[in-house]
C-alpha cells in the first residue's frame, strides 16, 4: 500500500486509488485520535519542516498535531524574522534546513507553483500546505473526507463551492478531487470573482446563490480573499454579504438540508452568517477535526517513500 | 510442504486452549481477549466461539487490535501495510488481557502489540495465546502463555495456517 506520488503538490497528480488509501488510512487515524492516549509510534525516526512563507493557524496547527501524534520531529519555521527577509532564496532557505537532516517538508507559499520549483531541487518529500491561487490539497482531502462521513460515497453527490473561486486554492483542489470521486461540482459567486472558462474544469456555474443551494447537497462556502485582491471587484463587503453571503433564512428556504462548510478563516457576516455557521448543518468544526486525521495518513504514507530516495 | 495439523487436529486444538483458558479465567468476569489484526483474527474468532460454546452463561469480551503503526519495521520493507480495523470497545484498564495471534515467530508483533494495547490503558496483566510457536527464531524475549503447538523451523521455512472460511480448508503447513 502506497500512494502513487513522492510529494503531495496538489490532488491534480493523484488518482482515486489514492485518495481512497488516504481516506481509508484516515479512518484509522481517526480511530487512534479518540484514544486515551492518543499518538502512535509509528514516525519516531522522522523529522519533518514546517515551512510558512504565509499566515495561518488552523494548517499549521493541524500539521504539527499531525507530526506530533505519529511521533515525527517537528521544527517550524515562519518566512517572518527568518533570512528570508535578509534576502536568502526559497532554495537555499529549504536546503539549509534539509542538510539538517531532515526527511519531509509541509510548506505553504504565497506563489503558484512554489512546491513543485522545489520538488524539482530537493530530495526530501514535500506536502504543499497551500501555493498561491493554485492548491492547497490536504483541504480538498479532509472536505472531501467530510462530506464522505455524513453522505458515503460521493459518486453523483452535487457540491456546491460558493464564493471567491479566482482568489482560492481551496476551490481549484475541491474540484480536482471531487471530480475524481465523481462528484459533480458547482461553483457560485459574483462574476468578477469566477474565473473565465472555469466549465473547461468540467464544473458548472451560476451567479445566483439561491440555485445554487437548491441543487447542491453540501455548500461550501469561501471566505473573501481580500489579501489577494488588487482591484476592486465588488463595491463594499456589505453589498457582498446581502447578494452573496448565506444566511439561515437561505438554509431553511430550501426543501432539503444541506451541509454547510467552510475551510476556515470564516468572516462572520459576510459570506456567512453566524445562524448558518453555527447551525446543525455546519460541518465546519468536523472538517477541523477531521484534518489533523488526513494529515496523519498523508504524512505515514508519503513516509514510506523514503528508501527510493536514498 | 508438510501437514503440522489437519482439520480434526486443529479443532481438537483450538478446544484444548479454550479449556486452557476457561481454567484460569473462569467465568471471563475480569479478562478481555483481544485478536491482533489481520490473521490473528481468524483464531481469536474461533476461540471465543469455542468458549461461548462450553461456557454460555459467560459475558466474553473480545476486540480487535491492529499494530501496523506501531511496527519497528515502518521504513524497512518497501511497502506500507494496509492498516485493519482497531475495535476495542471497551476499557482494558486492571483487566487480564489475554492477547490472541497465530503463529508466533520473531517476536516482533507480540512486542509492538504490547506497545499498542498500553496505549488503550494500564491492563492488569497480559497473556498471549498462539496456535504455532516457531520453537529457535525468537528476537526478543517473549514466550506465550498457551500454545497449540511447537514446531522447530528454519528462518527459511514458512509457516501458513489456512481457514476454512478463507482458504477452504482448516490446516496448517510448513513450507519449505
Amino acid at each position: 500500500m502506497s500512494l502513487s506520488v513522492k510529494h503531495l503538490l496538489g490532488i491534480k497528480e493523484l488518482n482515486k486509488t489514492d485518495i481512497e488509501t488516504i481516506f481509508r488510512t484516515a479512518d484509522n487515524f481517526k480511530q487512534v485520535l479518540q484514544r486515551p492516549i492518543k499518538k502512535v509510534p509509528a514516525l519516531r525516526d522522522t523529522t519533518i519542516a514546517n515551512i510558512f512563507f504565509e499566515n495561518s493557524t488552523r494548517t499549521r496547527i493541524s500539521f504539527e498535531l499531525a507530526e506530533k501524534r505519529l511521533s515525527a520531529d517537528t521544527i517550524n519555521f515562519a518566512a517572518s524574522g527568518s533570512s528570508v527577509s535578509k534576502g536568502e532564496t526559497l532554495i537555499d532557505t529549504v536546503k539549509n534546513i534539509l542538510s539538517m537532516k531532515v526527511d519531509m517538508v509541509v510548506m505553504r507559499h504565497a506563489a503558484s507553483g512554489a512546491p513543485w520549483f522545489l520538488s524539482k531541487h530537493i530530495d526530501a518529500s514535500i506536502i504543499n500546505a497551500g501555493d498561491g491561487v493554485n492548491e492547497h490539497p490536504t483541504q480538498a482531502l479532509l472536505d472531501a473526507f467530510s462530506m464522505r462521513e455524513r453522505l458515503g460515497d460521493l459518486k453523483g453527490k452535487r457540491v456546491a463551492i460558493i464564493g471567491d473561486i479566482m482568489h482560492s486554492r481551496v476551490a481549484l483542489s475541491n474540484i480536482f478531487c471531487l471530480n475524481k470521486l465523481g462528484a459533480e461540482v458547482m461553483v457560485a459567486g459574483p462574476p468578477t470573482l469566477i474565473p473565465k472558462h472555469i466549465e473547461s474544469l468540467g464544473v458548472k456555474q451560476t451567479y445566483d446563490i439561491n440555485k445554487a443551494l437548491q441543487w447542491c447537497d453540501v455548500a461550501n462556502v469561501l471566505r473573501i480573499q481580500l489579501e489577494r485582491q488588487n482591484k476592486p471587484l465588488f463595491s463594499t463587503l456589505r453589498e457582498y454579504a446581502l447578494y452573496y453571503g448565506i444566511n439561515k433564512t437561505m438554509l431553511d428556504a430550501i426543501q432539503k438540508e444541506i451541509l454547510v462548510m467552510h475551510p476556515g478563516p470564516i468572516n462572520r457576516g459576510v459570506e456567512l452568517s453566524s445562524d448558518a455557521a453555527d447551525s446543525s448543518q455546519s460541518i465546519i468544526l468536523d472538517q477541523v477535526e477531521n484534518g489533523v486525521a488526513i494529515r496523519m495518513a498523508v504524512i505515514y504514507l508519503l513516509s514510506g517513500k523514503r528508501e527510493t530516495m536514498e | 510442504m508438510k501437514t503440522l495439523l489437519d482439520s480434526q487436529q486443529l479443532n481438537i486444538t483450538l478446544q484444548r486452549l479454550a479449556h486452557e483458558l476457561i481454567e484460569n479465567h473462569l467465568d471471563f468476569s475480569d479478562t478481555v481477549i483481544i485478536g491482533l489484526q489481520p490473521r490473528g483474527i481468524w483464531l481469536s474468532d474461533k476461540i471465543v466461539s469455542q468458549l461461548k460454546t462450553i461456557i454460555p452463561h459467560a459475558t466474553i469480551t473480545y476486540g480487535k487490535l491492529d499494530i501496523t503503526f506501531y511496527r519497528d519495521d515502518v521504513h524497512q520493507e518497501g511497502a506500507l501495510l494496509v492498516p485493519a480495523q482497531t475495535d476495542i470497545p471497551f476499557s482494558v484498564e486492571n483487566k487480564k488481557v489475554i492477547l490472541i495471534d497465530d503463529v508466533l515467530h520473531t517476536g516482533r508483533t507480540v512486542r509492538a502489540a504490547m506497545d499498542a494495547l498500553l496505549d488503550f490503558g494500564r491492563p492488569g496483566n497480559v497473556e498471549l495465546l498462539v496456535l504455532i510457536d516457531r520453537h529457535y527464531s525468537r528476537e526478543l524475549p517473549i514466550q506465550a502463555d498457551y500454545i497449540g503447538m511447537v514446531v522447530d523451523t528454519i528462518i527459511s521455512q514458512k509457516v501458513k495456517v489456512n481457514w476454512k472460511e478463507q482458504h477452504k480448508k482448516d490446516e496448517v503447513l510448513l513450507i519449505d
